[in-house]
């Protein structure tokens, strides 16, 4: 049987899986509907909380994993919706994007 | 004399390769409307990349966070507009879709037993519509209590 990668990426989409359905709708309505309307949003006091050391982890697991989440699934729906040459190129895209995201993502959160 | 075709299947599947062309049946482009179940299914997939969308959003949200004050300010200027509050409120749609088929699916994914007994898939099920809520909560809380 040839070696396949597979369970590396199915692994990266379902813990991506399961912080986007735990976490990813209390963060969009956190910071998409209700900070940028609180009265005056205390720029320093959202600094030093996402400064906190475990703050740092989880926004980059918030960020990172749902990414390798998108790409796999996004990978899959492309050749469902029709498009079925360039299999390899398509996966290379979803994923690269996918890595690229986590790298940069490891940098700001590790420099915040 | 032909041969049973299932030998030739396992003759080849023993080389490691198939010598057979592989079959991509003919759909039309808009397979996906023709059913309920099939247009869900699309549904379901594509709330990846709304989810995907908004964290690039927020990425860019702690690049402006961590160069503070003009940048920050302007930051959360664009998330007041008109075109940011729509994405954000159909995104969390699309997220709530993929939180709500991604909790029923675990029982089934994950069959958990105690001894003999089967966890029902409800509890399972259950939890982590807890687990989503008191999440869900504790971040809220924790963000806006300052």
């Amino acid at each position: 049987m040839a070696k396949s990668n597979e369970p590396i990426w199915w692994s990266l989409f379902s813990a991506g899986g399961v912080i986007a359905a735990l976490l990813i709708p209390a963060f969009m309505l956190v910071t998409g509907l209700i900070l940028p309307f609180v009265d005056s949003p205390d720029e320093i006091a959202l600094r030093e909380l996402a400064q906190h050391p475990i703050a740092r982890l989880l926004l980059f697991l918030v960020i990172s994993l749902p990414l390798f989440h998108w790409a796999h699934r996004f990978r899959f729906t492309v050749a469902d919706l029709g498009l079925h040459g360039a299999k390899v190129l398509v996966a290379v895209l979803c994923y690269g994007s996918a890595i690229v995201g986590t790298v940069v993502t490891g940098y700001v959160v590790c420099t915040l | 004399m032909s041969r049973d075709p299932s030998v030739d299947e396992q003759l080849e599947t023993s080389m490691g390769k198939s010598m057979r062309k592989p079959y991509t049946p003919k759909m039309p482009a808009t397979w996906w409307l023709r059913r309920r179940a099939y247009f869900l299914f699309i549904v379901r997939e594509v709330t990846s990349v709304f989810v995907a969308i908004y964290c690039v959003i927020l990425l860019v949200g702690l690049c402006r966070l961590k160069e503070g004050g003009d940048a920050f300010e302007s930051f959360l200027v664009s998330l007041r507009s008109p075109f940011s509050i729509g994405f954000h409120v159909v995104a969390l749609l699309f997220a709530g879709y993929h939180s709500i088929t991604w909790f029923n699916l675990t029982p089934k994914a994950m069959v958990i037993r105690i001894g003999e007994e089967k966890v029902p898939p409800l509890l399972i099920a259950g939890s982590n519509y807890v687990a989503w809520l008191v999440l869900s909560a504790a971040l809220i809380w924790i963000v806006l209590k300052g």
